[in-house]
């Protein structure tokens, strides 16, 4: 049979770069495919949409959309969103990376790009080890899970990233595992309808290094895993979101509200201090007043 | 191509370098700036926070200055003149993101005012130690361009080919000030916009199908295309080829980094500059920059009332070196004498353009205060009368 139809995530995707350079099983291609879907079911002008990222295994995914990509330095890709951002509020732009470079080395970067309430999608991939380096401990690395670097087990505690982002402010916080492929691609055009600092954490397999030193099989025992032992609970406290070793997985949306983007409150302010003598500085698309259509999408 | 007015303030005004400085950025067009708080260097962006809102322009204060050395790139790419400002501590944070300026490509100035070092140091007294940093501070080999204003005046002058540079040449652009000059408040002329040049980025006049992000023009500097234009741009800190496109092996390495050192190297000519003083039947030239400079012009006019035939070279672009001058000069003076405020920075790159001609002599200084003009007029009387 000669089927000529196109996948229709191929046009988000740099082609000409595959095969990527994930292994067999890992859960970062899952939730580029989950990402691309959510491009063709928005309505965001991907003309305007730049991917930003750090180094690591899912720092590879800039280089793998076809958008404006920009592969950063280890642990600074907020930063360099926030420069790209501010300086041209016209741009959607996504932070795509993994725990390592988001929430250990650039974990002040994040705190504070929440906190400010930048007007970013932070799309982090959660696999509890750093796999570009060769399997160490990450900061969301559960004890007594072996690593590299951790030989005879972790014993720090892990971070809760959902509780982070929700207590430094962002806006939007959902987590779910490369098992949950729709409500992934949905939670993501969720997101992109919202403006603020919107944070997807995404739980995915590394069978290569986590998943082969812990004796937890392949990619395909991940999914067993997650299908079993997830549970959606959309609303839950975010302290109550812990993740220990194969322990039970809370997913769902956690937090939805809103408050000043800070190309808003930068605005609010030097308005009320400046007066007529400040021109208020553009926002760019994600703050105009939501259409009818667009909300009926998001539903 | 002529400044937008809406950042020039024309007139005379009694400014610090500091401020000069920033007067000079905004006069040449940056609306986008990203700092961290540092003495002696503050008042910069103090300046800035305070001029930006009246003329469009984004200042952000990051939490750190690694962060605030990348978010100007960020801001680069989205197509704004970006700059960021430090000092010793902060200098040592931004050096991975001048490499990633360097392999990226990405115009945008770094000013540092210098204070003594290393370390904590001396916040708040003036340095010139962090000349080699400047060229070298980054891994890997790449080149940078840096300038070194001895006024303010200057501060103001060279903040504007400081941005002009990094256009045109797309590199990151140093501006090595000291807290010296940073604080020093003398009259700066700021001229009317319509005199100030501005170089434009050098953007692609291509079509998206038909550009590569990484193909160099016959000066080997690529065009740019910025965010949210539809080329797709894919920019990464890894060695890449034209597309931009990561490639990890021996031949994708050497035809980037020839290229990015060469579009710097072979262009030297164009890039230095300097300026001569009494050169003319010197028997000894002061090699100098910045502050420095105008205490080693008292210096060599000590050792001219001794008698001493002394003519002066003062370093206004830094990096590139002007290698060639000092060769020339070299087999014809008897000795170079190299006062800066550090151990011994500069002077090795004298002492490797003379190529051993002739005699260079390093005055050094640990920073804190300018030398002592006389201690610069001994060494220089010194190094005469050693050959006379």
């Amino acid at each position: 049979m000669d089927d000529k139809r196109e996948n229709p995530v191929n046009p988000y995707l740099r082609l000409d770069r595959m095969p990527s350079i994930w292994c067999p099983g890992c859960g970062i291609g899952t939730s580029v495919n989950c990402f691309a879907r959510a491009i063709t079911q928005s309505k965001i002008d991907v003309k305007k949409l730049a991917i930003v990222s750090g180094i690591g295994c899912t720092g590879r995914v800039s280089g793998y959309l076809n958008f404006d990509s920009f592969h950063t330095t280890h642990g600074r890709p907020i930063a360099f969103a926030t420069g790209l951002k501010l300086a041209n509020p016209e741009l959607h732009v996504v932070v795509y990376s993994g725990e390592g470079d988001l929430i250990a080395i650039g974990g002040n970067h994040f705190i504070h790009a929440a906190r400010r309430n930048i007007d970013i999608l932070v799309v982090c991939v959660n696999n509890f080890v750093y796999g570009m380096t060769g399997g160490q401990v990450s900061p969301t690395s559960p004890e007594p899970a072996t690593f590299t670097t951790a030989p005879y087990g972790q014993f720090e505690e892990p971070f809760n990233l959902a509780y982070l982002a929700d207590s430094c402010g962002a806006v939007y916080i959902a987590r779910w595992t490369t098992f949950h492929v729709r409500q992934l691609a949905k939670s993501m055009r969720d997101a992109f309808g919202k403006k603020g600092f919107r944070f997807i954490e995404i739980i995915a397999p590394c069978p290569t290094l986590y998943q082969r030193r812990n004796r937890l099989g392949d990619g395909l025992d991940a999914m067993r895993y997650y299908k079993e032992k997830s549970v959606v609970k959309n609303g839950a406290e975010t302290k109550s979101l812990r993740i220990d070793f194969q322990s039970e997985i809370t997913v769902g949306t956690f937090v939805d509200r809103e408050r000043p983007t800070f190309l808003e409150a930068m605005n609010n302010r030097f308005q009320k201090a400046l007066g007529d003598k400040y021109t208020p500085y553009p926002l760019g698309p994600s703050h105009q007043p939501k259409s009818q259509p667009q909300a009926q999408a998001s539903a | 191509m002529h400044a937008d007015p809406s950042g020039v303030l024309t007139g005379k005004h009694y400014l610090d370098g500091n401020h000069a400085a920033c007067e000079g950025a905004l006069a040449v067009g940056c609306r986008f700036a990203a700092g961290y708080p540092i003495t002696p260097s503050t008042e910069i962006v103090e300046r800035i926070a305070a001029r930006f809102p009246l003329m469009g322009g984004t200042f952000i204060q990051m939490e750190d200055e690694i962060a605030a050395s990348i978010a100007i790139q960020g801001a680069a790419w989205a197509g704004k003149k970006a700059m960021t400002v430090t000092s010793g501590p902060g200098f040592s944070l931004m050096m991975e993101h001048i490499g990633l300026a360097a392999i990226t490509e990405t115009p945008c100035v770094f000013f540092n005012v210098q204070r003594g070092g290393p370390s904590t140091g001396l916040p708040t007294l003036p340095g010139q130690a962090d000349m080699m940093q400047a060229r070298w501070g980054s891994h890997g080999d790449y080149e940078i361009i840096a300038l070194s204003p001895q006024s303010p005046q200057e501060c103001f002058n060279l903040a504007i080919d400081a941005f002009n540079l990094a256009e045109q040449w797309r590199v990151p652009v140093l501006v090595m000030m000291d807290e010296c000059v940073g604080h020093m408040t003398e009259r700066v002329i700021i001229p009317k916009a319509e005199t100030i040049e501005v170089t434009e980025r050098r953007w692609t006049k291509k079509k998206p199908s038909d550009y590569k992000p990484f193909e160099p023009g016959p000066d080997l500097v690529p065009d740019m295309a910025k965010a949210g234009d539809g080329y797709h741009l894919f920019v990464t800190g890894l060695t890449h080829d034209e597309r931009g496109y990561p490639v990890m092996n021996w031949q994708a390495q050497e035809k980037l980094v020839h290229r990015l050192v060469n579009k710097i190297r072979l262009a030297t000519d164009k890039i230095v500059r300097f300026e001569e003083e009494d050169i003319e039947g010197a028997d000894v030239v002061v090699v100098s920059y910045g502050i420095t400079a105008r205490v080693a012009r008292r210096g060599a006019e000590l050792a001219r009332q001794k008698g001493v035939k002394v003519g002066r070279l003062r370093l206004v672009v830094v990096w590139p070196f002007p290698e060639k001058r000092i060769l020339e000069l070299a087999s014809k003076v008897q000795a170079f004498v190299v006062p800066e405020m550090n151990y011994g920075q500069m002077v090795l790159e004298v002492e490797r353009a003379a190529k051993g001609k002739t005699n260079v002599v390093c005055v050094p200084h640990g920073g804190g205060e300018v030398h002592d003009p006389q201690v610069i007029a001994d060494a220089i009387i010194r190094a005469a009368k050693r050959l006379s």
